[in-house]
C-alpha cells in the first residue's frame, strides 16, 4: 500500500489545508495578498503539473537517440556469423 | 598475484577484469525462446564472440517452450559446435510463463551471475562486458539495460511509439518512483541469489513482471546499476503496440502502485 499510501496522505493534507486556510476555518488573519494567492493555486498547480508532464513527455521523445550505427553494425555481423556458422556446420 | 582476491576495488585494466572473471566469476545467459529459429544460431554467435573476446567464463542455456518452428532442432546443433559445457538446452514441453522458465533455467546454471536477455537480437550481447564492468565497479546486485538514459536508444520505433514508450515510463517514474529509469527493460545482469529471491516474490506477467522484479528490488533494498543500450527492434514492424498491451500495461502498473 506504500505508495497509494504517499499519495493519499499527500493530498489529504493539502486537501484540508487549502480549504482551512481559504474558509478562515482556522481563524487566522491572512493579509489579502496572500488570499489572491492562495485562492486559485490548486488549479494553478495542476495546469503546471500538466504542462510539466507533457514538457518533459516531449522532451524526452525529441532527444530519444536513433540508433542507426547499431543498426547497421547488427545486419554486418549478421552476415559474419551466418557465414561463419554455415563453415562450422551449421545448417539452416 | 596478490591481487586475486576479491578487493572489492573496481578492476584498474580490461586484462584485470578478465583475471579476476575467469578465475571467480561464472555467468549464465538465460534465454527463453519461442520461434526463434531463425534467430537463435545469431545471438549465440554474438554472445559467444563477445565472452570469448573478454575472456569471460560463461555459459548459456536455452529454454525452448516447444517451438512448432525447429528452434530446438537449430538449439542442438549450437551444442554440437560450442559444446555441451557452454550451450545447455533446457527445453520444456508447451509455451508458460517467462517467470517459470527463469526458474526452471536457474535450477540448472552454474554460474554466480544470471543474464537475461531478449533472443530476438533486440539486445547486443556486447554489452555484457559493460554490465559485468559495471557490476564490479559498484558491487551492484543487479545491472539493468536503460533505453533512456546516456547515449541508450533505440532503432526502428516510428513517432507514435516512442511517444507511447517515454509516456508510459513518464508515469512510471512518477507513480513508482523506482530508482531506474528503464523499467519495462529487460536485459540485465542479476548475482543469482538476487533473482532467485526476488521471483519468489513477484507475481505479475510480460513486462509488468520486469517492472515488478525492479520495484520489489528496491523494497529489499538491493543496489542497482545502470548501463545505457541499444534497442534495436526489427519485430515492431510486425507487432505493432495495441490497445490490448497498453491497457494491461496501465492495470499492471496500477496493481504496483496500489501494493508496493
Amino acid at each position: 500500500m506504500m505508495k497509494l499510501a504517499q499519495w493519499l496522505w499527500g493530498l489529504a493534507i493539502l486537501g484540508s489545508t487549502w480549504p482551512a486556510l481559504t474558509t478562515g476555518a482556522l481563524g487566522l488573519e491572512l493579509s489579502l495578498s496572500f488570499q489572491e494567492v492562495l485562492w486559485p493555486l490548486p488549479a494553478y498547480l495542476l495546469v503546471s503539473a500538466g504542462c510539466y508532464a507533457l514538457g518533459t513527455v516531449g522532451y524526452c521523445v525529441a532527444t530519444f537517440h536513433d540508433c542507426e550505427d547499431a543498426a547497421r553494425e547488427l545486419q554486418s555481423q549478421i552476415q559474419e556469423a551466418r557465414a561463419d556458422l554455415a563453415r562450422r556446420g551449421l545448417r539452416f | 598475484m596478490a591481487s586475486l582476491e576479491v578487493s572489492g576495488s573496481p578492476p584498474r585494466s580490461r586484462r584485470e577484469l578478465e583475471v579476476r572473471s575467469t578465475l571467480q566469476d561464472k555467468y549464465s545467459v538465460l534465454l527463453p525462446t519461442y520461434n526463434e529459429r531463425e534467430n537463435l544460431p545469431l545471438i549465440v554467435w554474438l554472445l559467444v564472440k563477445s565472452f570469448s573476446e573478454s575472456g569471460i567464463n560463461y555459459e548459456i542455456i536455452i529454454i525452448d517452450d516447444g517451438s512448432p518452428d525447429g528452434t530446438r532442432d537449430v538449439a542442438e546443433q549450437l551444442e554440437k559446435i560450442y559444446g555441451s559445457d557452454r550451450i545447455l538446452l533446457r527445453p520444456r514441453e508447451k509455451k508458460l510463463g517467462l517467470g517459470t522458465a527463469y526458474i526452471h533455467g536457474m535450477k540448472h546454471a552454474t554460474g554466480n551471475y544470471i543474464i537475461i536477455m531478449d533472443a530476438d537480437l533486440s539486445h547486443h550481447p556486447k554489452f555484457i562486458p559493460e554490465f559485468i564492468r559495471k557490476q564490479k565497479e559498484g558491487n551492484f546486485d543487479i545491472v539493468s539495460g536503460t533505453r533512456y538514459k546516456g547515449n541508450g536508444g533505440v532503432y526502428g520505433w516510428d513517432l507514435k511509439r516512442k511517444i507511447i514508450s517515454r509516456g508510459a515510463n513518464f508515469l512510471t517514474q512518477i507513480l513508482l518512483r523506482p530508482g531506474a529509469s528503464d523499467l519495462t527493460g529487460s536485459f540485465r545482469l542479476y548475482r543469482k541469489e538476487v533473482l532467485e529471491k526476488l521471483i519468489e516474490k513477484c507475481v505479475s506477467k510480460g513486462y509488468v513482471f520486469q517492472m515488478e522484479m525492479i520495484v520489489r528490488a528496491r523494497q529489499l533494498n538491493y543496489t542497482i546499476g545502470e548501463v545505457p543500450i541499444s534497442f534495436v527492434d526489427r519485430v515492431y514492424g510486425e507487432s505493432k503496440l495495441g490497445g490490448n498491451e497498453i491497457v494491461s500495461f496501465l492495470r499492471g502498473l496500477l496493481t504496483l502502485f496500489a501494493t508496493t
